[in-house]
Formats: structure tokens, C-alpha cells, sequence
């Protein structure tokens, strides 16, 4: 510890080129914040997801529509609690670049459904029962585009043609900020009317009484549909959601090669670093040990001063990641629920920054431990 | 006269070991960037191929993409008696009534996504001659046979030449495997459209696809059938719709490629600077003598930035040669414009190797200009007192 201040002084000989690297290495781990924050976010909103609700689908595919008349045999299989259902509404607001996802639902059994969201005003979900074109817009969405309730909104419809005007009756809070509020729940009574009592029905959500038995009565739902026009597929909310992330192909492959790519990249820049830092110093080492001091302290000193450099860079680096993420609020246009860089990922950040620190003054270090006094002082005098 | 460019590439061999660093922190930088606009690129080649320029496609006002879309028959026969649409032996028009709908299927591998089922009729292959069958034979019309687009057979479980997938309640044989020359065509499955509708429950057709009889007759054509009260469609180029298509995922890799290489870059650039700090700090004495010999500081300064330029155009072709490798492999991904499957390859054209290459001598110039001025600045006494 005591010699600290001449490690510190080391490293700040050569201002310039120690916040180089240090400015080398924030980026990288930034960078890497990044990347893995992308996965952490991902993974994050799938825990969020509850076990007590299956999501039941056509087995064609999504976009395919299930009977209204499915609600009551769904409500008769054993273990199932409540039955409601949603359809995706596909409008446009104001043009396609201002994209949020729109769902018609049942207007009374949805909200119950999903207890971890909170409707404000307490007398929202009423009037959204009673009033066909009211609409709940989710905390997020509303801040994006400043909604309040009362205001009107209009869409334009891509799946169902026509002009569809909503009036904001409540405002949807989560209770986690991993749970999504980037969305529009509409009431489906009002599309099912307006689109001829097609009976629209894209999936129904059911809430089961014991998510250990969720395999067999998932078995079962299919089993009962099976070999009708309309087939299901059902699963936990979790594979449903997570159905929606494998279809975007192998973004964990990717996101680790390039993480691996990254941190390849800033090893070498800061091991050259290194690497000329001691060799410009060739003399002064040769001094240090014609001093007394042993291989293994001028090895010390080396590898410290490496080692100071790399950290100071992954905590400012990590440090920028998680204050500007939070203070930006991103989320990617609505693709993440939340973007927050995790602890376990600062320690991630953290730990390869002291790897980086080793790798690269481990070579150096090495070879200011074999150097020979006289021919070091010989060669750089 | 200025400096020989020989004197910089001696100074980059002698200092091996800083050289094939710094070059290989450039070089990484230069690989992703090239792959990122490959992987943009490779996207939206295969959306653009698939379409001909004289090829028309109508789909429902306002619908959009073919999957929302909706033509019923009437309008259907409407827009086929069209005296823009070519004629082919015997009247006939030259049109295929499509029907669009998508179907979950499982990738081999594990994980899921949505595959575009494409209900077909027989002119088909007239209108895209690109469609060729590379396994097994078209579908008989009327049966339950499909034929399945060569990625698709490759990448996803039981599309493979005789297997059965099952559409409804109803299995389908795959009898024949295609290719659309790389178009977006390769990633669908087709079948009779007439068999596949009624099974989707669908009444009506979900676009239709027809052939100019004069490529120039197009604009005419449009304001023919987009007037008509009876229809209420919009009129495409084919490839300008699939165009369309590719922008809304080709621009998101794009961004997030370029924001992902500008911020590798910049660290690489400090690593650069350092190195070329260092290359000028090591040669105070060099710099002196050069100056007593009469070489002006400017000619100094382009020494050294010219030095830096090599160095990272080392870099530069280093990341082109560790990127090529991935061109031609294929991939997949769901556009989300239409929520379903494409396949596609990494394409690295001649364009994107030199953009690469550029990208690399930009921050030559950025990481020798400051440490550059720097030794331009020295004095002879300065400098050859310091060494």
C-alpha cells in the first residue's frame, strides 16, 4: 500500500496517454453494459411473466382468430379459474413510425386478470365496461405522448379498416418497472360490433388455480379443440412471450460474439499501452532494482499500475452506462420494458476491467522482472 | 521533397509487436462494421430480388402488407379484364390470385416463427420465371402437395422433401423444394390457393399479382384501378412493395451496426493515438535530425500522418480479411413489417470492403493528426537536445 502514490504517480506521468486508455477501455465496457443489458432486459421481462395464466392460441399461427364460443368450454376444464381474451388491433397512430401495440379485450374479465397493474382513476375499469369507446393507455405510453384521461385518440385501422376514434378513461401502473406499460387496451365489445360480430378472438388468457398442473391443462385445452377447424396451442405466458423473442433468430449468439470481439479489441489497445509505458522506462526500473528492490515488487509495481489503469476505466465506464441509461429512460422506441444496467452486470464490467489490468501488464511486468541492471542501464543510457 | 513512404514502413516493421496490436484493434472494429452492413445488406437484397419490375401486386387500400389484406373475387375478375394486364396465348391474363397467411412452425434447433403459407395458382411460374424447383416437382393442383422454398426446407422441422405439415386439420406433402434466386419467395411454403383458402377459412383472395403488358403502362394503370369505386385497392410495383418491405428491419440493423461501430471506433482511435504518441515520443532525435537536414515540419507532418494511415489500413484489410469468411452464410430473421420469416445470407459487396477500408484510413487520419502536429512542432534544438 505504501507505494500507492509512486503507483499513481506512474500512471499519471504520461497524462495523455493514460486517459487514452482509460477513455479506451470506458468505451469498451460501455459497450459491453450495453450488450449484456440487452439480455438481462429481455430476460427480465420474461420473469415478470405470471405461472398462473396459460395463453391460448390457434396452432395455424397468431393471426388466425379462435370462436367467441370457445370461452365456455374453456371456463368447464378442470383446474381453470377465469377466462378472459384479447386480440391484437394492428392501428396506426399518427403515422407507422409512432408505433405502440393496441389490444381489444374482454372488458370485463381482462383487468381482474392482471392484478400486478393498477388502473387509476379507481372507477376506471367501470367505465371502461360501459363505455365502448373508452380506451386504458399504460404509464409509459402516456408520458411518450403526454395522453390524459379524457383526451381522444384516433387510429387508424390496418387490420380492421376505418377510422377509430378512443377516449383515454384510465391510466395503467405496474408494479415493477420490468413490467411493460407501453400499451393500449381497447374495448373488444366495440370492435366485435363494428366488425359484423366476426368474434374476433386472437388469444384467451386463462388463470389456472395451481401452476404445477399448467402442462396437463394446457394437455387438456388442446386435447378438447383438437381436430376442430379452429386447433390450439397452449402454453404458460412465459413460452408465449418468449415465442416472440426466438422469432427474432439468435440475438444471444450474436450479441456474445460481438461482446467477445469487444473485449479482444480492448486488450490489445491497452496492452500495447502497457507494453510501451514499460519500455520507455527500461532505465528506471534498472534504477529501482540497483536500489534493492526484489524482481517480484518491481513485477508489483507493473502489474498495480496496469491494474489501476483498467479498473479506473470499468468503473467510469460501467458508471456511465447505468447513469445515462436511467437518466435517458431508453427503451428502444417501446422494444424493452425497461433498460436498466443490473448490478450483476456492473460486476460483470468490473471483473473483466481487473482480467484486462492482469492480462495486459502481465507481459510487461514479466519482463521488467528479468531485466539485468547493467544491460538495462547499459542499453538505455 | 517530402519524405519516403519507405522510412514509415520501416518504422511499423521495427516496432512489430505495437504495429499488429494497434492494427488488430482497428482491424476488429473494421470486421463488425463490415458485417453489420453485410447482414443490412444481405436483408434487403432478398426483399428487393423478389420482386420484377413489371410485375404489378394489388392488395386492400390501406392494408398495407398482403397478410391484412383482402380482394374478393368480384373485384378480382375487375382488375383481370384491366387492358393494362399482359395477355398470354389464348386471351388469358397473365395472374396469379394469391392468398397470404402465416404459420407457426418450429425451427430445427428449437425456437419458433411465423412462415408465410402462400396459396398459389398455376401461372405462377409464368409471372416469376426466378421460381425454379430444385428437388422433387411442382404441386398437382387441387391435392393436398405444397412445395417448400430451399431455406425454409433446410432450417425448419418437417419441411424437408416427404415430410407432412399439417395446415387446420389436414396434413399437406411436401413434393417439391425451390429457389427464387435468392429472393424473399424462398423463404414461404406454396400451395393450390383454391385448396389451402378454404381450409384457412378465408373468402377472399389477399393479393393479386400481375404482369404489365407494357412496363410503361404502369402509372396509368394505377390511377385506372385505384379510382375505381368498385375495388378500393392499392396499386404496387412488386418490387417496390417487397422494397418497402425491407426498409422498417434493414434501417434497424443499420443503426444499431453503426452505433455499435462508432462507439468500437472510438475506443480504437485512442488506442491509435497512443500508439502514434508513442511512435513520435520515441523518435524525438529522428525528428531533429530530419529537421537539420532540411525537411520542413509540414513535410514531417505528413510523414507521420501518412504513418498512421498505413497502420491502420493494416487494420483495414486485416478486418476484411477476418470478415469475409461469414459471406454466404445464411441466416433468418422475422421482418416485422410483415411478422414473418425471411432467410437470408451475409452478403459482403465489393462497396462494403471499401467502405471498410475507408473507415479504417478515417481514423488513420484522426489518430496521426494530433500526435502528427505534435512532432511538426519540435524545434532542432529541442529535439536534438531531448533525445
Amino acid at each position: 500500500m505504501r507505494f500507492l502514490p509512486f503507483i499513481l504517480r506512474n500512471a499519471l506521468r504520461s497524462k495523455r496517454r493514460t486517459v487514452l486508455t482509460i477513455l479506451s477501455i470506458v468505451v469498451s465496457l460501455f459497450l459491453f453494459c450495453t450488450l449484456r443489458t440487452v439480455i438481462t432486459s429481455l430476460d427480465a421481462s420474461l420473469r415478470m411473466t405470471d405461472t398462473t395464466r396459460l395463453v391460448v392460441r390457434r396452432s395455424t399461427s397468431l393471426t388466425f382468430f379462435m370462436p367467441l364460443s370457445y370461452k365456455d368450454r374453456l371456463a368447464q376444464i378442470p383446474g381453470v379459474e377465469a377466462v378472459s381474451w384479447s386480440d391484437w388491433f394492428g392501428g396506426v397512430y399518427i403515422d407507422e413510425r409512432h408505433f405502440f401495440p393496441q389490444f381489444a379485450v374482454d372488458p370485463k374479465g381482462y383487468i381482474p386478470m392482471y392484478p400486478e397493474y393498477d388502473i387509476e382513476p379507481p372507477g376506471a375499469p367501470d367505465t371502461f365496461q360501459r363505455e365502448r369507446t373508452a380506451c386504458i393507455v399504460g404509464e409509459k405510453l402516456a408520458k411518450r405522448y403526454g395522453f390524459r384521461v379524457g383526451q381522444q385518440i384516433t387510429l387508424k385501422g390496418q387490420i380492421f379498416p376505418g377510422t377509430w376514434d378512443f377516449t383515454v378513461r384510465g391510466i395503467a401502473h405496474s408494479h415493477s418497472p420490468d413490467l411493460d406499460t407501453n400499451f393500449m387496451l381497447i374495448n373488444w365489445d366495440y370492435l366485435n360490433q363494428r366488425t359484423g360480430n366476426l368474434g374476433v378472438v386472437g388469444v384467451y388468457v386463462v388463470k389456472i388455480s395451481d401452476p404445477s398442473r399448467a402442462g396437463e391443462i394446457a394437455k387438456t385445452i388442446d386435447a378438447t379443440f383438437a381436430n376442430s377447424p379452429a386447433e390450439t396451442k397452449t402454453e404458460t405466458e412465459k413460452a408465449f412471450q418468449l415465442g416472440f423473442i426466438t422469432m427474432l433468430g439468435n440475438i444471444q449468439t450474436v450479441i456474445v460474439a460481438i461482446g467477445t470481439v469487444i473485449v479482444i479489441a480492448i486488450i490489445l489497445v491497452s496492452m500495447n499501452t502497457m507494453m510501451m509505458a514499460a519500455r520507455e522506462r527500461t532505465r528506471e526500473i534498472a534504477i529501482l532494482k540497483a536500489l534493492g528492490f526484489t524482481n517480484r515488487a518491481v513485477l508489483g509495481l507493473v502489474l498495480a499500475e496496469s491494474l489501476l489503469i483498467s479498473l479506473a476505466g470499468g468503473v467510469l465506464g460501467t458508471g456511465l452506462a447505468r447513469t445515462v441509461f436511467s437518466l435517458t429512460d431508453f427503451n428502444a422506441g417501446g422494444f424493452f420494458s425497461s433498460f436498466i444496467v443490473t448490478w450483476g452486470t456492473v460486476a460483470r464490467a468490473i471483473a473483466i476491467a481487473a482480467f484486462l489490468g492482469l492480462v495486459s501488464g502481465v507481459v510487461p511486468a514479466w519482463n521488467a522482472a528479468r531485466l539485468k541492471v547493467v544491460d538495462a542501464l547499459r542499453h538505455a543510457g | 521533397m517530402a519524405i519516403p513512404l519507405m522510412y514509415n514502413v520501416r518504422n511499423l516493421t521495427v516496432r512489430r509487436t505495437a504495429t499488429l496490436m494497434t492494427a488488430g484493434g482497428i482491424g476488429l472494429v473494421v470486421a463488425i462494421l463490415i458485417l453489420t452492413l453485410a447482414l443490412a445488406h444481405g436483408f434487403r437484397a432478398t426483399l428487393v430480388a423478389t420482386g420484377r419490375e413489371d410485375n404489378v401486386l394489388l392488395i386492400r387500400a390501406g392494408s398495407n402488407a398482403e397478410v391484412q389484406s383482402g380482394i374478393d373475387r368480384a373485384a378480382a375478375s375487375v382488375i383481370e379484364t384491366d387492358p393494362g394486364v399482359l395477355q398470354v396465348a389464348g386471351g388469358m391474363p397473365l395472374v396469379d390470385r394469391e392468398s397470404v397467411v402465416l404459420t407457426n412452425l418450429t425451427r430445427r434447433g428449437g425456437g419458433s416463427s411465423n412462415i408465410v403459407v402462400r396459396g398459389v395458382n398455376e401461372r405462377v411460374l409464368e409471372l416469376r420465371p426466378d421460381v425454379r424447383i430444385v428437388q422433387g416437382r411442382f404441386y398437382r393442383p387441387g391435392t393436398d402437395e405444397i412445395i417448400v422454398g430451399e431455406p425454409i426446407a433446410r432450417r425448419f422441422v418437417g419441411c424437408g422433401l416427404g415430410d407432412h405439415l399439417r395446415f387446420g386439420a389436414r396434413d399437406f406433402d411436401v413434393v417439391g423444394i425451390f429457389s427464387a434466386d435468392g429472393g424473399g419467395f424462398e423463404s414461404e411454403v406454396w400451395g393450390d390457393a383454391e385448396t389451402l383458402m378454404p381450409l384457412f377459412d378465408r373468402r377472399s383472395y389477399s393479393s393479386l399479382t400481375v404482369r404489365l403488358a407494357d412496363p410503361a403502362g404502369f402509372e396509368s394503370m394505377k390511377k385506372r384501378l385505384e379510382s375505381d369505386p368498385r375495388l378500393r385497392v392499392d396499386v404496387y410495383r412488386e418490387r417496390a412493395y417487397y422494397d418497402a418491405q425491407s426498409t422498417g428491419v434493414a434501417t434497424v440493423i443499420r443503426v444499431v451496426g453503426v452505433f455499435l461501430v462508432i462507439v468500437m471506433a472510438t475506443g480504437a482511435v485512442f488506442g491509435a493515438l497512443n500508439t502514434m504518441y508513442a511512435a513520435v515520443g520515441a523518435r524525438t532525435r529522428e525528428i531533429g535530425t530530419m529537421l537539420a537536414l532540411g525537411f520542413t515540419p509540414r513535410e514531417i507532418q505528413m510523414s507521420f500522418m501518412a504513418e498512421s494511415v498505413l497502420l491502420c489500413l493494416v487494420g483495414g484489410v486485416l478486418g476484411c480479411i477476418l470478415a469475409l469468411p461469414i459471406h454466404g452464410m445464411s441466416t433468418g430473421t422475422t421482418n416485422w413489417q410483415t411478422f414473418s420469416e425471411v432467410a437470408f445470407q451475409f452478403r459482403i459487396t465489393p462497396q462494403i470492403l471499401v467502405i471498410g477500408l475507408a473507415a479504417s484510413l478515417v481514423l488513420g487520419l484522426i489518430g496521426g493528426y494530433f500526435p502528427a502536429r505534435n512532432a511538426a512542432r519540435r524545434t532542432i534544438s529541442e529535439a536534438l537536445r531531448e533525445g
